[in-house]
């Protein structure tokens, strides 16, 4: 082994060759990689969106036409849910923190993990080859008969999707497993970080709905190459079956989306209010139960399909009993908030946001679920506003918060703080000047996925670029100060926020290649603040200052 | 590193503290992966029952034109199958390399008779017209059967759905045989023991499944 200037030797820096890295089964370095991959395709993801709002800055063609348009929003749906939104937070975080957090060496299946990074990156690059092959527009719901209509690009996203979905089955399968099997003694379920309740429910979704996808895309391909008529009207298949089968999958993928970023946010309100996370059994088995309810509540996007009125209805009430755990969610972090001591440092920042950003994404969902205010709204701007509610403002931002607080921990390199609140500031405004216009022009009827529209909107979707542009700034600003702190960023420290949880206490930073020097024993929940004047000094255990000073 | 125990099996990975710990990680791991199977399966056993409530006539009359008695000796053989990989499994845990290696063979061989069969079940389809999808063309008399006569609106789709299953199924049991082949290669290498059989354990699990979703093909396809 050798001995980086620095003098400790880590994860990083143990082996030093590309050949070390690419067939490395550490979970920390598979997450290093997960999180290169993913932000290349949030980048190219978010390039498409700027580009879609820049068309929208006026009724006629200013940098593409009618066809372009169609292809560039599809692609930006495409790349930005199954490349970027569904693995970030669990293939990125979960991998990096979820085993360190339970005390564990690694994953159950350190392999299996390896694989799914690399079936993750043939699955993007097989969706991507569909730009080589021919268009694909219509979104990224591929409903049938028109998604069987046109060219064979398609054929190649949903074999994307098909195989990119074996990752998110092999990661999900991984954790739970891990969660199982591999806590350190004394971890017990009741005093499991949140974070890793939240990964444990969306592996769990992630098990149960992703097959789903997966026959459904492998029966659209096969009606597309063989025309097996299982979905295409003109044969005597069933378009609304396809619909049916999309959502029981494409729900619940949401909930693989904002799932994390609740466990995120359940542990930045407790590292940062530095008190117990208020209701901690509540808001670890509301994940449980929104995994479980959001298995049945596919329906709520077809209340305009010709499902039947029982159904729908149904599927409605089901959608309103979703407000119920998410409710308990948030009612305990403000009550995390208003019980601690609240430090205002940038991860934080991002938490607060996400209190205000997805409560409006959350809100507007149950107002969608209500029968006959959807079919106002079904296809308008009001649908897309709330999307982009819950998945940016709940998941990005989320995210971003989870990025930043694990920062110095990934790589032992502190950002700089005041740019992290300037770019923090700009996400929040940009996002909301985004997509609030969104949200008034879809009630007054703008439908969604038109690249051109009638002149009464213009200053709405003109506010709505301008935002994009500010929003656009900040996570530029944000990429810039990250990258520039990996080269002049100060040496962080063993616990850079005070945390309780085992990655910032038992530890090095960066962690060791082996996570532990010796396989912790764990005493105390995560949050357990209020020990701290019998066993804590600034933030870490008396006993564990001194081993790892010995580093 | 510091404490390497020197007395840990080389099968135990570096991350588990004991050889239990393993197995059952590795099995509760299968055992999720067996769900994601039967999810997938499911799919397309709503899409067989949505189809057969909305046209029963026509399922029921074109399951005539698959033949019972091919199905059922298949059922037969995969019975046998899940047997001999039982059985596998009973000589790993008691040390008995030889009928390991006889048992891993059988179930080998009876998944081989098995595709066999399809083969010609399918060819004997094919030469009709029978296809999934677009080619589907049915015509021809064979063992007194115009074929012709079941070229009805929807007999397409039950044999689209046909097709599919069996042939997802006959994709599974593909992939069996080369974890069969792998774990016996690995049997003669003398590299399980009552200690260790996790794989063998594991792929057991998975031929259990494979066997099982054929229970419930055969009578909704072949039977009613």
């Amino acid at each position: 082994m050798t001995e980086s200037p620095t003098g400790t030797v880590n994860y990083l820096n143990h082996t030093k060759t590309i050949k070390s890295w690419l067939l490395t089964l550490d979970h920390k370095r598979i997450g290093i990689m997960y999180l290169v991959a993913v932000s290349l395709a949030f980048l190219a993801g978010g390039i498409l969106a700027m580009m879609v709002r820049v068309e929208l800055m006026a009724p006629e063609e200013i940098i593409m036409g009618a066809d372009a348009y169609n292809q560039t929003f599809t692609l930006h749906a495409v790349l930005m849910i199954f490349a970027f939104i569904i693995p970030a937070i669990p293939a990125v975080m979960g991998n990096f923190v979820l085993p360190i957090q339970i005390g564990a060496k690694d994953v159950a299946f350190p392999r299996l993990n390896l694989a799914s990074f690399y079936i993750y990156l043939i699955g993007a690059v097989v969706a991507l080859s569909a730009l080589l092959v021919g268009r694909v527009d219509g979104g990224w719901t591929f409903y049938t008969p028109y998604s069987t209509s046109i060219g064979d690009g398609i054929l190649f996203i949903t074999m994307g999707v098909f195989i990119m979905g074996f990752s998110s089955i092999l990661t999900g399968l991984n954790f739970v497993v891990t969660v199982h099997k591999m806590r350190a003694p004394g971890m017990t379920w009741n005093r499991l970080p949140l974070f890793v309740w939240s990964i444990y429910a969306t592996g769990i979704v992630q098990v149960l709905a992703t097959p789903v996808i997966g026959i459904t895309v492998l029966l659209l391909f096969l009606e597309k190459t063989l025309q097996i008529g299982i979905f295409d009207p003109a044969l005597g298949g069933d378009p609304v079956l396809f619909q049916h089968f999309f959502w029981f999958y494409s729900h619940p993928a949401v909930y693989i989306m904002i799932l994390p970023a609740f466990g995120i946010i359940s542990d930045l309100m407790g590292a940062f209010s530095r008190t117990r996370v208020a209701g901690y059994r509540f808001v670890a088995l509301s994940s449980v139960a929104i995994a479980f309810l959001g298995c049945l509540v596919w329906g709520h996007h077809m209340f305009v399909s010709g499902q039947s009125a029982v159904s729908s209805v149904i599927f409605s009430l089901l959608t309103f009993l979703i407000g119920i755990p998410t409710g308990v969610k948030v009612i305990n972090w403000v009550t995390t908030m208003y019980r601690g001591s609240v430090q205002l440092k940038t991860p934080m920042l991002y938490a607060i946001a996400f209190l205000f950003t997805f409560s409006i994404g959350g809100f507007t969902g149950i107002m969608l679920g209500v029968l006959a205010l959807d079919v106002h709204l079904h296809d308008t701007y009001f649908v897309v506003a709330h999307f982009h509610y819950v998945m940016m403002g709940g998941n990005v931002i989320a995210a971003l918060g989870g990025l930043h607080y694990w920062w110095p921990k990934m790589t032992g390199k502190e950002f700089n703080e005041p740019l992290g609140k300037i770019a923090a500031f700009l996400v929040f405004v940009g996002f909301n000047l985004t997509f609030i216009p969104q949200f008034i022009m879809g009630t007054q009827g703008m439908p969604r996925r038109y690249y051109t529209y009638l002149p009464e909107y213009q200053s709405y979707h003109l506010w709505s670029t301008y935002g994009s542009w500010v929003l656009g700034a900040g996570l530029f600003l944000i990429m810039f100060y990250l990258l520039a702190s990996l080269f002049k960023g100060k040496k962080a420290g063993l616990n850079t926020w005070g945390a309780l949880s085992l990655e910032w206490t038992h530890t090095t930073t960066p962690p060791d290649h082996h996570n532990f020097t010796e396989l912790p024993v764990v005493t105390r929940g995560a949050y357990d603040f209020h020990l701290a004047r019998h066993l804590f000094e600034d933030g870490k255990e008396v006993s564990e200052v001194a081993s790892s000073s010995a580093e | 590193m510091a404490n390497v125990n020197t007395d840990r099996p080389a099968h135990l990975h570096h991350h588990f503290a004991t050889s239990e710990q393993q197995f059952d990680a590795a099995k509760m791991g299968m055992w999720l992966f067996l769900v994601t199977e039967i999810l997938l399966f499911s799919g397309m056993f709503v899409a067989y029952t949505v189809f057969r409530v909305w046209h029963p006539e026509v399922f029921a009359q074109s399951s005539e034109l698959l033949d019972w008695r091919m199905g059922g000796l298949n059922t037969i053989i995969l019975l046998a199958s899940s047997f001999t990989v039982a059985l596998a499994i009973h000589f790993a845990q008691k040390n008995n390399k030889k009928a390991l290696i006889l048992n891993l063979g059988l179930t080998f061989f009876f998944a081989l008779c098995f595709l066999v069969v399809k083969y010609f079940e399918y060819a004997s389809k094919f030469e009709h017209g029978v296809f999934p999808g677009a080619a589907f063309d049915p015509h021809g008399v064979s063992h007194g059967v115009d074929y012709a006569l079941y070229n009805v609106p929807f007999a397409r789709q039950f044999f689209s759905i046909y097709f599919v299953m069996t042939g997802i199924h006959g994709l599974h049991v593909l992939i069996g045989m080369g974890l069969f082949t792998w774990i016996t290669i690995g049997a003669v290498k003398g590299k399980y023991s009552s200690e260790y059989y996790t794989p063998i354990e594991n792929c057991g699990l998975y031929w259990h499944l494979v066997d099982i979703i054929w229970i419930f093909l055969f009578p909704l396809l072949y039977l009613i």
